[in-house]
C-alpha cells in the first residue's frame, strides 16, 4: 500500500505540490488527471525520488516503509517502478547489458545471487513475447533510435522484467496511436497481478478504456480538488476541466 | 572467460591493487646523470660500440635540450641528478652460482596476474616481463622462435641479433625528437623486440608488461616492433607502479616499422599509480610513440585505454609513407582527482591514397585535466589522402577539465580531412533512468561511460575489453553524486 501524507514539494524555489493526500491500497488502480502544470509529472517524480524535486512537508510510505529516507534504486528494489514520459537514450548501453544490470541489482538487493547468462537470456525471451517487443530492439542502445510506440512498448517490457509491485505509467499514452496504445495497455494488463497497484497519469480518458481505474483524481495547482469513480473520467473527457476549476 | 584475459585482469583489479612493493635484492646505481652513467649502463649491458655512442650523442643532444611546457599539464621540475636511471632486481642471481630467477620476483608478476612459468601461462599470449630496468623473463620465446618470430627483450636483441637492432632502433624515432626521447636514447633500459619475418602471421598475441619496483628510479622503457612483408602482430601492452609519494618518471619510446602488405595492431592497457586523492606521488609518464608504414597496403592501429599516472604526455602517431597505408588511433583516456592528461596523435600522410582514422574520448572526473592534442598531416605529394577525427569528451563533475587542441597542416587540396567534436556532461536523466530501474549512481557511471567509450573499447582484443570495461568503472567510483 502506497499512502502519501499532506506532501509539498517544489522545484528550485517553485512550490509545485500543495499537501497531497492519497492513499492507494493493493491490487487498485488509481487514475490522476489533471491540466497541464498542475503537478502530475511532479508527484511521480517525487514518489520514485527524482533528486531534482525537493519535498518540504508530509510523508509517503510503502507497505509502511519511510519512502522518502530512501534512496532511488532502494525504491526500485522495494518494488516500484515508472514507465516515463520520455524514455532517455543510453547510447552504446544495449537493453540486454542495461537489463542485465537492473535485474542483478534487484536480486542482490533481495539477498540473491545474479542470475546466470543462460537463465537471464531465456528470462528476456519470456518477457519479450509477453509484450510483444521485437528482439533487433534489444541488441541496441537503450532506447537509441526507437520509435515513440517502441519506447512506450520497452517500458512496459521493463516492467515485465523487473516485476514491480507498484507501478506509475506517466503519460503513456502520449505519442501513441490507438494500436500502439492498446498493445501497451494489453502488455500492462497481463503483467498485472491481484496485488499490483497502479498510478496512471493522463491527459486522455482513451488510456482508461484499457486500464480501467478504481478511483479517478483530479489535480489541479498542485492539490487533489476532486476524487471519484471510472465515470469522472468520462465526464472530463466530455466537459474539461471548468466546471471543476469552477467549483474551487 | 577463463584465463585468457588475467593479462588484463592484473592491470584492472579493484581500486589501486598493484600499490605494493616486492622486497628483493636490487642492484642500484647511484643517482644522477652524466656521460659516465651513460657508460656504466651500457657497460653493464655489455653492449657494442656503436651503441654506446648512439648513447653518448643522444645524451651530449639533450643536455643542449630544455623540457618542453607546450603541453596542457603541470609537470613538477624533474630533478634529473636525483634519479637512479638503472635498476637491476635480477642482479643476485647473475652474479651467483645459481641462475634462476629470484622467486620473490616470480611471485610479484604471479601477484600481478602474469605467471612466468610458461605452463601456468596465459594461453595464446607470450610475455616479456620487465621491472624497473631489466627483462626478468620472456615465456614461449622458443615456440615463437619455431616460426622465425624474434620476441625477447631489447637487451638481448641487442646481444643476438645486432644487425637488426642496429638497422631500425632510431629510425622512427630519432633522438633528436624531442627531450624525453633524446633522454631515453642515452639511459634506455629494457623493453621488448619484436620481429615478424616475412609472411607470418604471429600465432600469439605478444605482450610486455612493465612494472616499476624500485625507488627513486626511473623507467625508460624501449620497444622496437618490425614487421616484415605480409605479416600480421598483435601487441598488447600493460603497466602498474607501487604506490608512492614521490613522483616516478617513466620516458619511454616505442618504435614500429610496418613493411609492405603488413599489419600491426599494438593495444596499451595503462595503469601506473595515479597518485593519490590530494594529488601526492604518482608516475609522470612521458612517452613517445610513433610507427612508421613503410611499406604500400600497411596497417597500423594503435589503441589505448588510459587510466593511470599522474601525468600523460603521449602521442602515438604513424607516419604513412606507404601508397594505400592505413593508420587508425582508437583512444579513451580516463582522468580523475588530480591526475593529468594531455595525449592525442599525429598522422602524417606521406604516400598516395593513405588513410588515417582517429576516434579519442576523453573522460574527466574530480579536479583532473584532460586534453586531446592531434596533429593532421597532409604533404604535397599525398594525393588522396583521407583523414576522418572525432574527439568527444565527457566530463563527471563541474571540477574538471576537457579541452580539444587539434591542428591541421594539409598542404594538398586531394585530401579529405573530416574533424568532429563533442563536450558533454554526464545526463542526469540517464542517471535517473538507471537509478529508477535499481542500478546504483556508481554502477550507472560505469554503464553510461562504458557505453560512450564502446566504439574504442570495441578495438580491443576481447578478452582485453572485458578488463578494461571494469577499469574504466573502477576508476571513475565514486566520481558522481
Amino acid at each position: 500500500m502506497l499512502a502519501i501524507k499532506n506532501l509539498h514539494a517544489r522545484v528550485g524555489e517553485k512550490e509545485i505540490l500543495k499537501g497531497i493526500d492519497l492513499t492507494i491500497a493493493d491490487g487498485e488502480i488509481h487514475a490522476i488527471m489533471g491540466t497541464n502544470g498542475a503537478g502530475k509529472s511532479t508527484l511521480s517524480n517525487v514518489i520514485v525520488g527524482n533528486p531534482a524535486y525537493e519535498v518540504t512537508e508530509g510523508s509517503i510510505t510503502f507497505n509502511g516503509q519511510d519512502l522518502l529516507a530512501m534512496s532511488t534504486e532502494e525504491r526500485a528494489h522495494a518494488g516500484i517502478f515508472m514507465s516515463f514520459q520520455a524514455p532517455i537514450e543510453i547510447p552504446g548501453v544495449s537493453m540486454t547489458n542495461f537489463m542485465r544490470a537492473a535485474v542483478n541489482a534487484r536480486r542482490k538487493a533481495l539477498g540473491k545471487e545474479p542470475l546466470k547468462s543462460t537463465d537471464f537470456l531465456k528470462l528476456m525471451r519470456e518477457k519479450r513475447k509477453l509484450v510483444e517487443i521485437d528482439q533487433r530492439l534489444m541488441n541496441r542502445s537503450v532506447n537509441e533510435g526507437f520509435s515513440g510506440g517502441e519506447r512506450k512498448r520497452n517500458e512496459i517490457f521493463q516492467m515485465a522484467m523487473l516485476e514491480p509491485t507498484f507501478c506509475i505509467l506517466d503519460e503513456t499514452d502520449s505519442g501513441l496511436d490507438v494500436d500502439a496504445l492498446r498493445i501497451v495497455a494489453e502488455g500492462f494488463n497481463r503483467l498485472r497481478t491481484a496485488e499490483t497497484s497502479a498510478l496512471v497519469i493522463t491527459h486522455y480518458q482513451r488510456l482508461l478504456d484499457y486500464i480501467k481505474p478504481d478511483v479517478v483524481h483530479v489535480l489541479i495547482d498542485g492539490r487533489i480538488v476532486m476524487t471519484d469513480g471510472p465515470e469522472l473520467a468520462l465526464k472530463i473527457e466530455n466537459e474539461g476541466f471548468d466546471w471543476i476549476k469552477n467549483m474551487q | 572467460m577463463g584465463e585468457k584475459n588475467s593479462f588484463v585482469k592484473s592491470v584492472v583489479k579493484k581500486k589501486y591493487e598493484f600499490g605494493f612493493t616486492t622486497d628483493v635484492h636490487t642492484e642500484i646505481i647511484e643517482k644522477g646523470l652524466n656521460e659516465d652513467v651513460v657508460r656504466l649502463i651500457s657497460q653493464k649491458k655489455g653492449e657494442p660500440e656503436w651503441l654506446l655512442n648512439f648513447r653518448l650523442e643522444a645524451y651530449r643532444y639533450w643536455q643542449t635540450q630544455q623540457q618542453p611546457s607546450w603541453a596542457h599539464v603541470t609537470l613538477p621540475p624533474i630533478d634529473y641528478q636525483a634519479i637512479s636511471y638503472y635498476a637491476d632486481p635480477t642482479a643476485k642471481a647473475k652474479n651467483s652460482e645459481n641462475k634462476e630467477i629470484d622467486p620473490e620476483l616470480m611471485k610479484t608478476f604471479d601477484k600481478l596476474g602474469i605467471p612466468l612459468e610458461e605452463r601456468l601461462a596465459l594461453s595464446g599470449t607470450a610475455v616479456d616481463a620487465v621491472m624497473d630496468s631489466v627483462s626478468v623473463k620472456t615465456t614461449f620465446k622458443e615456440k615463437l622462435s619455431e616460426k622465425g618470430i624474434i620476441f625477447c627483450s631489447i637487451s638481448e636483441a641487442v646481444r643476438e641479433h645486432p644487425d637488426l637492432v642496429r638497422k631500425y632502433l632510431g629510425s622512427v624515432v630519432p633522438y633528436r625528437d624531442n627531450y624525453f626521447a633524446a633522454l631515453n636514447s642515452a639511459v634506455f633500459s629494457d623493453g621488448s623486440f619484436v620481429y615478424i619475418p616475412k609472411n607470418t602471421r604471429c600465432p600469439m598475441e605478444l605482450s610486455t608488461y612493465f612494472r616499476i619496483n624500485a625507488m627513486n628510479t626511473g623507467q625508460f622503457e624501449r620497444t622496437l616492433i618490425v614487421c616484415d612483408e605480409g605479416s600480421y602482430v598483435s601487441y598488447l601492452e600493460g603497466c602498474t607502479a607501487p604506490m608512492r609519494d614521490e613522483n616516478q618518471l617513466h620516458a619511454a619510446i616505442v618504435e614500429i616499422v610496418v613493411m609492405d602488405n603488413a599489419e600491426v595492431k599494438y593495444s596499451t592497457v595503462q595503469n601506473w599509480y595515479p597518485g593519490d586523492s590530494e594529488g601526492r606521488g604518482g608516475v609522470l609518464n612521458l612517452v613517445t610513440k610513433r610507427g612508421h608504414l613503410r611499406g604500400v597496403n600497411s596497417k597500423l592501429s594503435w589503441t589505448q585505454v588510459e587510466t593511470g599516472s599522474a601525468i600523460t604526455w603521449k602521442y602515438p602517431s604513424c607516419v604513412l609513407s606507404g601508397d594505400n597505408s592505413q593508420a587508425e588511433f582508437y583512444s579513451v583516456a580516463v582522468t580523475n582527482n588530480h591526475q593529468e592528461a594531455d595525449t592525442g596523435t599525429k598522422m602524417i600522410h606521406i604516400g598516395k591514397n593513405t588513410k588515417s582514422t582517429i576516434i579519442s574520448k576523453g573522460i574527466s572526473a574530480g579536479r583532473s585535466q584532460n586534453s586531446y592534442r592531434g596533429l593532421v598531416k597532409v604533404s604535397k605529394n599525398a594525393d588522396g589522402a583521407r583523414n576522418y577525427s572525432s574527439c568527444d569528451s565527457l566530463l563527471l563533475g563541474s571540477n574538471c577539465g576537457a579541452h580539444t587542441f587539434p591542428y591541421m597542416d594539409i598542404q594538398n587540396n586531394t585530401a579529405t580531412v573530416e574533424h568532429e567534436a563533442t563536450t558533454s556532461k554526464i545526463n542526469e536523466d540517464q542517471l535517473l533512468y538507471c537509478n529508477q530501474r535499481g542500478i546504483s549512481t556508481e554502477e550507472a557511471v560505469g554503464l553510461i561511460v562504458n557505453g560512450y567509450a564502446k566504439d574504442v573499447l570495441n578495438k580491443l582484443p576481447m578478452e582485453f575489453a572485458v578488463e578494461a570495461q571494469k577499469l574504466l568503472s573502477v576508476s571513475l567510483e565514486g566520481t558522481v553524486g
